[in-house]
């Protein structure tokens, strides 16, 4: 049991973070421009398909290093000549933009990189088992990817709380034609945040891709939870998203690992339930079995009984 | 300039052609391949649809059906969705084609085989044949038999028959974990586990019987951390295509070094992402083999296949067998109408490029046939998959009469 037990909580925290570097790009965009950018996990794919093309030519680490701030660029690109022209024809046309967006860049992945999946692995230098408990080993890589998500957590909140930058940023949110007034091109932090956010969803798909297989299907399995997370953990705050991610991350991994039905519950109470009853089939689902909507299940909690998230301050 | 009558007179016989064309000896028999060309499934509908495409041009090469009619094969995405599949049949239907290959989820089968019996009832003009090469759930040619639907693949209960062969002979066995995607054919494949493993060997354990989402679970190592919690000494597993890769390769990360038992752990990516961790180790129940290759002519077209396609592998042989008894179907009825090629189908016999002799019976469209049982490994393998030096080596045959398992199908005609 606690075999199992420290190795769903390490999986969990793996794919927690992995999470949150993919949300906090989003929750930025979304608190500053209330743009939903339905293509922030097409950036996350963009990202695992261009370190693959680079790894082939110069292997994993230039890669790791040039394809974010290549989709940050592209990002920021699609900001200034596109959401840009969009964003004075109202929110609705926003989400059709980026709608669409993910559409383009599905099929772009689909027409350069093919339909198959890409042999995108990790490094030689990371693949090998970091330590061994109980006989399961746990791959460096992961731990690799935990250091990288940790590290981009901690500089993200040092820029936002204590640099200029992040002071200009954090006005903007709330205030931005005050910041305008005050002589700060907003625009420009609206690309850069644009930029900056995707090429965060660029690096996730970098250290994802070889770990979760890099195929076009990667954006649409990644796609939906991102928004789970940033309305749970309240939107435009960045520890939310953290708190947020974790949570979410940990439950679904440690519901997987539980067997337990509703079945088992009433007969914890002496209810017996029999076979014949017409609800048979609904007491014997397992939580494994229901893990992937548990974090659904808490989006729909959130918004009925704490509508601005975990650590919001507005409603969504 | 054209007086009147002239124009009339052209006009009419312009009209006349374009009305005579459908009708003509060239025009091809058309084929619609309703399976997954986008998503998580992706991958192993293309290849479904490449090698259908090319068997489709080997039957042409050699002459076509019906004196000189070409097949053609066109691809219909369904996404893996029977909701889906089921716009894609409409179109087919509206396309006026009359044969529609499936394989890709029984989930998918299930509403196919329904929508397809009812089309044929209510529009006997517009009927469609429906030839499944590889959704594999019983109940097919059981309960749910019908007329249009032919199988062109072993179903479950044959193939875990087999596999349960091998892990009943392995006297060491005492713990078996199955997991398997959840849906009709997951849930089937557990099903015909527990019952085999039951009959057969009733003291090995099952320590977890588990079924996960289909196509939605992003990271296996929380399942394998139960696996190897579990304390289980081999696994079997129904999954395919995105879930079987997600699974090998949480297993090679967390070195969880127990034998598979598998369905589909091949090709498309997996067999390069299972690599040196399980050779001798990972087995696989399916129909032809490449390594050895069995025949010349089989040999020979893998090889032009993978000359053709140098990143793709030939993974599912059972396309060849059920294109080319279709072919040869048609030429016995002497027509495309579905329900003569149906009746054509029942009972046919084939010899595959691999040397077998196959038989479809007549009382429920289950094909006869031999089943395999492969092991993953880079000895003595002449073709590999994923260019990656490891592939398929066949290890046991079990024959078509000791693979064949009965049927409860009663079957309405017509």
């Amino acid at each position: 049991m606690l075999e199992l037990t420290v190795f769903s909580l390490l999986n969990g925290l793996v794919y927690g973070l992995l999470l949150f570097m993919l949300s906090s790009g989003l929750t930025l965009i979304f608190s500053m421009m209330g743009v939903l950018n339905f293509a922030h996990a097409s950036f996350y794919m963009l990202g695992a398909y261009l370190a693959y093309s680079i790894s082939t030519k110069v292997g994993f680490w230039p890669g790791l290093v040039l394809a974010p701030p290549l989709v940050g660029v592209l990002g920021a690109l699609v900001e200034r000549y596109g959401l840009r022209h969009v964003h004075r024809y109202g929110h609705v046309a926003e989400l059709i933009f980026t709608f669409g967006l993910a559409f383009l860049i599905q099929e772009s992945v689909v027409l350069v990189w093919g339909k198959q999946m890409v042999d995108y692995h990790e490094p030689a230098l990371l693949a090998f088992p970091l330590f061994s408990l109980w006989g399961t080993e746990f791959p460096a890589y992961k731990a690799f990817m935990l250091a990288v998500s940790i590290g981009i957590f901690i500089a993200l909140f040092v820029v936002l709380t204590r640099s200029r930058v992040g002071l200009i940023i954090q006005a903007a949110i709330t205030h931005p034609s005050q910041v305008a007034m005050l002589g700060h091109n907003v625009p420009l932090v609206f690309t850069a945040v644009f930029g900056v956010g995707t090429a965060l969803a660029g690096l996730a798909g970098v250290i994802a891709g070889p770990v979760l297989s890099t195929f076009p299907g990667m954006a649409a399995v990644l796609g939906s939870i991102v928004f789970v997370v940033i309305v749970v953990g309240g939107l435009g705050s960045l520890a939310g998203a953290f708190i947020a991610s974790l949570l979410i991350g940990l439950l679904q991994t440690f519901a997987v690992a539980v067997n337990y039905s509703m079945k088992d519950l009433l007969a914890a109470f002496g209810v017996a339930t029999s076979r014949a009853s017409m609800l048979s089939d609904l007491y014997s689902v397992t939580v494994a079995q229901i893990a992937p909507i548990l974090p659904y299940l808490l989006l729909v909690l959130i918004l009925i009984f704490r509508p601005t998230g975990l650590l919001g301050k507005r409603e969504v | 300039m054209l007086d009147r009558r002239r124009f009339t007179g052209l006009a009419a016989a312009v009209a006349a052609s374009l009305v005579a064309l459908p009708g003509f000896a060239a025009d091809p028999v058309r084929i619609a391949f309703i399976d997954p060309l986008s998503g998580p499934f992706a991958a192993v509908g293309t290849s479904g649809l490449r090698q259908f495409q090319f068997v489709a041009d080997e039957i042409n090469k050699a002459g076509g059906v019906l004196g000189g009619r070409k097949l053609e094969v066109i691809g219909y995405d369904n996404k893996v969705s029977p909701a889906e599949s089921l716009i894609q049949l409409k179109r087919v239907i509206g396309d006026n084609i009359q044969f529609v290959v499936q394989g890709n989820s029984s989930g998918v089968a299930n509403a196919l085989i329904d929508a397809v019996a009812k089309n044929n009832e209510r529009e006997p003009d517009h009927r469609v044949l429906y030839l499944n090469y590889s959704a594999v759930d019983p109940s097919l040619t059981n309960e749910k038999c019908s007329y249009w639907h032919f199988r062109f693949d072993a179903n479950a209960d044959m193939k875990m028959n087999a596999l349960t062969d091998v892990i009943a002979a392995n006297n060491n066995m005492k713990a078996i974990y199955i997991i398997g995607q959840d849906y009709s054919f997951g849930k089937a494949v557990a099903e015909a586990a527990v019952r085999d493993l039951g009959s057969k060997r009733p003291d090995i354990k099952i320590v977890g019987n588990e079924l996960h989402p289909i196509g939605k679970v992003k990271d296996f190592s929380p399942y394998i951390a139960k696996i190897k919690a579990s304390g289980a000494q081999a696994v079997i597993t129904g999954n395919w295509g995105a879930d079987m890769l997600g699974l090998a390769k949480a297993a090679e990360d967390a070195g969880l070094e127990i034998p598979f038992y598998t369905y589909y752990a091949a090709g498309n990516g997996i067999t390069k992402a299972i690599g040196a961790g399980g050779v001798g180790k990972v087995r696989l129940v399916g129909e032809g083999a490449a390594n050895p290759p069995m025949t010349a002519a089989w040999a020979d077209l893998n090889k032009r296949y993978k000359a053709k396609w140098p990143d793709e592998d030939w993974t599912q042989p059972r396309t060849a067998n059920t294109l080319h008894m279709l072919a040869n179907a048609i030429n016995k009825a002497g027509s495309t109408d579905p329900a003569k090629v149906a009746a054509a189908l029942e009972g046919m016999t084939y010899k595959t490029y691999w040397g077998d002799t196959v038989t479809m019976r007549a009382s429920d469209h289950q094909l006869q046939m031999p089943v395999r049982i492969f092991v993953h490994t880079n000895k003595n393998i002449e073709f590999d998959l994923d260019n990656s030096g490891y592939g398929l080596l066949t290890e046991s045959t079990v024959t078509a009469e000791k693979a064949s398992t009965p049927t409860t199908c009663k079957m309405q005609r017509f």
